[in-house]
């Protein structure tokens, strides 16, 4: 058994943050990812970060500009801890050598990006998540922090009190992926989830394969309710062959969209006068689908992204990252062609519920970062908000598990007795096939946390034989495609109530496969079958998730659009959707959003750009 | 707007950027050549190493022979992926984000390193041949032991380290072109395609090689760092396995699939390295 005084699930910017910010508290403190840090997704984010920098902006324009971007889903204390101390971990990344682009005075640049009133996006040219990432990194390296890396964590061990808030973390299982040997990890403090995204639940995503919600699905198992899981945001640029992602940046500078027609739509047919392809992310979206949809659309998929006008030399400068994707990904010379684009699942709003210091309901259990939900980004996330949301919360959930008090947090988490219980007309039982024995918990009854971690091993010793033994059966691919391709069908961009509950019975029908699932590759070496049999349960329950959010979330908000429902419903809906994993019944309750915070409250406004 | 580099009559070898633009003329062509999105009944062809020290089957390596489908745009990523979700999950090789950033499929493509995301099948003779990196050893099939990489990585003592620092909410300044001077070293994403393709490191285990040494130049020629510093990282890169090792072969250039001027930053350290050991003359 490996043991440290905190542990940190996933190698990318939360994960590679709080694990510094622990460090620097004086922690034992070891990453465990399933990859190679550098291999993290957070390299893959191009745009920027946003912080009020300049003396002409301030915290609080950020605030309101996130807490509208949310179309008031986001809860205040979140933001206002998010925009107050953004700028300070900028300048803490700066310091440690983060190539940002500069200006002539040598001062860091920051460009406009969508939904936001000042130009605030720092950045690195378009590869502002690359450079993050291998800072982050390369600090971690400095301070010698232990990383495990290519250990796939498969199993939170927790205690199994009755009520999830009785319930403490004391590590997880993994497996060396290279040896295929299981192993317990025991945290004496606390364990960080920060495994980022799950694009894989559609199959259209600018994510990468890795990202199948593994950390929201072992929270959720192990009883901590999970959030707003339906609001998804869709990116409105991706190439319409593979899903890489095209920059909010090509926007920011000046790119224009058009349609079949040559028309600048976004103007011409009125979905954001003042802002254009500067609206929030979810305007844009709707937006070229509709014209898709209305026939404008170029192949009947995509629209066009035009950065030309720009000319080569701002492009070469701030861009030149998109003209080597487009040109390897798509074929096309973005310097003397438009780009194709159309909207691709993105980021995930929702995930783990945690409070401003990213702690969950189970004591010693935190989750940051992508696959976490303080309620930052509420219904529709801003460009440039997510890698500040890294560092913010990245940061206070490592300090807190290195035994820090930040003193009382503003956001309540975990089950509430007497919450507004959710009153929905499932189409098909959602949850666990069968009958679950001891899922969520450890044992019946240990308390021992070396026990506890012990006989988590076990279990998931015993479900790897298992799984291997099995002689015939159905593929993951075969399931895992299944799940992707009613997500993208049904709870796309738009839904509607019967396609919601088609793609719900979908995804039962593949629960029902996943319990013959087989794995092909018998071998203990490196057996990324194995691996993606395991990351596909997970995507299961993501998918499950996101799929009940939707059809219980009647009304228009933010990137939830629904058919029948085609206005935001401020008496009704200002709240939460949560999820429970009861003993393999998913029970879901709504909690109430939270607009007022320390020093900003906020009453909800129609958006418009 | 034009793209094309005028002509010149005393053009040398070709920098990244011309040869990036030329490989995508070719490319262009054959595409539209490839009329279909799937082209009807075709398929490409993979021959594919395998090993599996654990499985009887595989402990003698071998060429597997795969017939993928055939469509527009299909990178040799692609072929693999669908060679194993279509006939053997048994397939190994590491791959994550499919848009050339995070660097994990590094392979040995028809004798040459490339990145299989964003390799396009059409651009390459039939069978196409996928090997693992050539001086690694071998995981399992096509994945191979970066341990030896990672180390050397480390050994340059990878981070950032200014010998002072501004108040916290005070910025280091940094000109621009020193930004740009340092630009292109900041993007390699540790594929490890430079290290594999370098018959130095392959003779010699302990050489720093040309990933290692131009994370060294890429602080090292950060101007916010400190004099201090700067020479201990000359003293790194100075030593007997260091920037001296290499001979300007140029091959750790020719494959870095981020267009690094990897040989040209390891002569820039050694003219550095020359010019502060005149200091002591």
């Amino acid at each position: 058994m490996y043991e440290h005084d905190v542990l940190v699930v996933g190698g990318g910017g939360a994960g590679l943050r709080a694990a510094i910010a622990a460090h620097e508290e004086g922690a034992d403190v070891a990453i465990v990812s399933k990859i190679h840090p550098v291999r993290s997704h957070t390299g893959a984010a191009e745009g920027g970060i946003n912080a009020a920098l300049q003396e002409d902006d301030s915290w609080e324009d950020h605030a309101y500009d996130t807490m509208k971007g949310s179309d008031y889903l986001a809860d205040a204390p979140a933001v206002e801890t998010f925009a107050q101390t953004s700028p300070e971990e900028v300048i803490q990344l700066e310091h440690w050598g983060m190539p940002f682009s500069r200006n002539e005075d040598g001062t860091v640049m920051q460009r406009p990006f969508g939904g936001l009133s000042y130009p605030r996006t720092t950045y690195a040219g378009a590869e502002t998540g690359h450079h993050l990432l291998h800072t982050l990194y390369e600090q971690v390296v400095k301070r010698g922090i232990d990383v495990y890396q290519e250990w796939f964590v498969t199993r939170l061990a927790v205690t199994d009190e009755e009520d999830p808030e009785d319930r403490s973390a004391h590590g997880f299982v993994a497996i060396d992926v290279k040896s295929g040997e299981v192993a317990g990890f025991k945290a004496r403090n606390g364990v960080i989830l920060a495994t980022g995204g799950a694009g894989q639940a559609y199959d259209h995503t600018t994510n990468a394969v890795s990202l199948t919600g593994d950390g929201i699905s072992m929270a959720y198992r192990a009883g901590v309710p999970i959030e707003d899981m339906e609001m998804i945001q869709f990116h409105p640029t991706t190439l319409p062959s593979t899903g890489v992602l095209i920059t909010e940046g090509v926007r920011g500078e000046g790119g224009r969209l058009f349609n079949s027609e040559g028309e600048r739509f976004m103007f011409e047919y009125g979905y954001a006068t003042n802002d254009g392809e500067l609206a929030s992310r979810d305007v844009v979206s709707r937006a070229e689908l509709t014209e898709v949809n209305e026939g404008r659309g170029i192949n009947d998929e995509y629209v066009y992204l035009d950065m030309r006008h720009l000319g080569e030399e701002r492009i070469m400068d701030r861009l030149e990252n998109i003209v080597h994707l487009a040109e390897d990904f798509e074929g096309v010379n973005a310097l003397e062609e438009p780009m194709p684009v159309k909207p691709g699942q993105h980021y995930m709003m929702g995930g783990i519920e945690t409070n401003e210091h990213g702690q969950t309901c189970i004591d010693g259990l935190y989750a940051a970062g992508e696959t976490a939900c303080v309620s930052l980004h509420g219904a529709n996330r801003l460009g440039g908000n997510a890698l500040p949301d890294l560092f913010v919360f990245g940061a206070n959930a490592g300090r807190h598990a290195a035994g820090v008090d930040l003193g009382d947090p503003m956001i309540p988490v975990g089950p509430d007795d007497d919450a507004e219980r959710a009153d929905v007309d499932w189409p098909v039982e959602p949850g666990a096939v069968e009958p679950v024995v001891e899922e969520p918990a450890a044992d019946g009854g240990v308390t021992d946390p070396a026990a506890v971690v012990e006989t988590a091993v076990e279990a998931e010793k015993a479900r790897i034989d298992e799984l291997l033994s099995r002689e015939d059966g159905v593929e993951h691919m075969e399931i895992r495609k299944k799940v992707q391709q009613a997500m993208t069908e049904w709870v796309n961009v738009f839904r509607e109530e019967e396609g919601i509950k088609k793609a719900l019975k979908e995804i039962r029908e593949a629960r029902e496969m996943y319990s013959d699932v087989y794995v092909t590759d018998k071998s203990r070496t490196f057996n990324t079958d194995l691996q993606h049999t395991l990351e596909t349960e997970s995507v299961l329950d993501v998918a499950e998730s996101i799929a009940m959010g939707a059809l219980a979330r009647t009304e228009f908000r933010g990137a939830h659009w629904r058919k029948e429902h085609q206005e935001r419903k401020d008496d009704e809906w200002i709240k939460h959707t949560m999820l429970s994993w009861n003993d393999g019944e998913p029970e879901m309750w709504y909690r109430p959003v939270l607009l007022e915070g320390e020093d900003t409250e906020w009453e909800p406004k129609e958006r418009s750009y | 707007m034009s793209t094309e580099t005028p002509e010149t009559e005393d053009s040398d070898v070709p920098d990244p950027q011309t040869r990036r633009l030329k490989e995508k003329e070719t490319r262009k062509a054959a595409k539209e050549e490839a009329a279909a999105d799937v082209i009807e009944g075709e398929t490409v062809e993979l021959k594919v190493f395998r090993y599996d020290p654990e499985i009887a089957d595989k402990q003698e390596p071998r060429f597997d022979t795969f017939h993928v489908p055939k469509f527009e745009g299909m990178t040799v990523l692609d072929a693999l992926m669908d060679a194993r979700d279509r006939y053997d999950p048994t397939l190994t090789f590491r791959h994550s984000c499919r848009q050339a950033v995070c660097g994990s499929d590094a392979l040995f493509v028809n004798g040459r390193q490339r990145l299989a995301c964003k390799t396009q099948t059409v651009d390459l003779d039939e069978p196409i041949q996928i090997e693992p990196l050539p001086h690694r050893p071998v995981v399992k099939d096509l994945v191979v032991d970066m341990e030896h990489f990672y180390d050397q990585m480390r050994s340059v003592e990878p981070f950032f380290d200014p010998d002072e620092l501004p108040g916290p909410d005070q910025q280091q300044l940094q000109t621009p072109e020193n930004r740009e001077q340092v630009k292109m070293s900041t993007r390699c994403i540790w594929c490890g395609a430079c290290m594999s393709s370098c018959n130095i490191a392959a003779g010699d285990n302990q050489y720093l090689g040309p990933a290692a040494l131009n994370k060294a130049y890429r602080f090292y020629f950060d101007e916010r760092e400190g004099e201090n510093r700067q020479e201990e990282r000359l003293k790194i890169v100075e030593e007997e396995h260091g920037v001296w090792r290499c001979q300007t072969q140029f091959s750790c250039t020719e494959v870095c699939p981020k267009d690094i001027p990897l040989t040209e930053h390891i002569q820039a350290l050694k003219r550095e390295a020359v010019k502060n050991n005149l200091k002591f003359w």
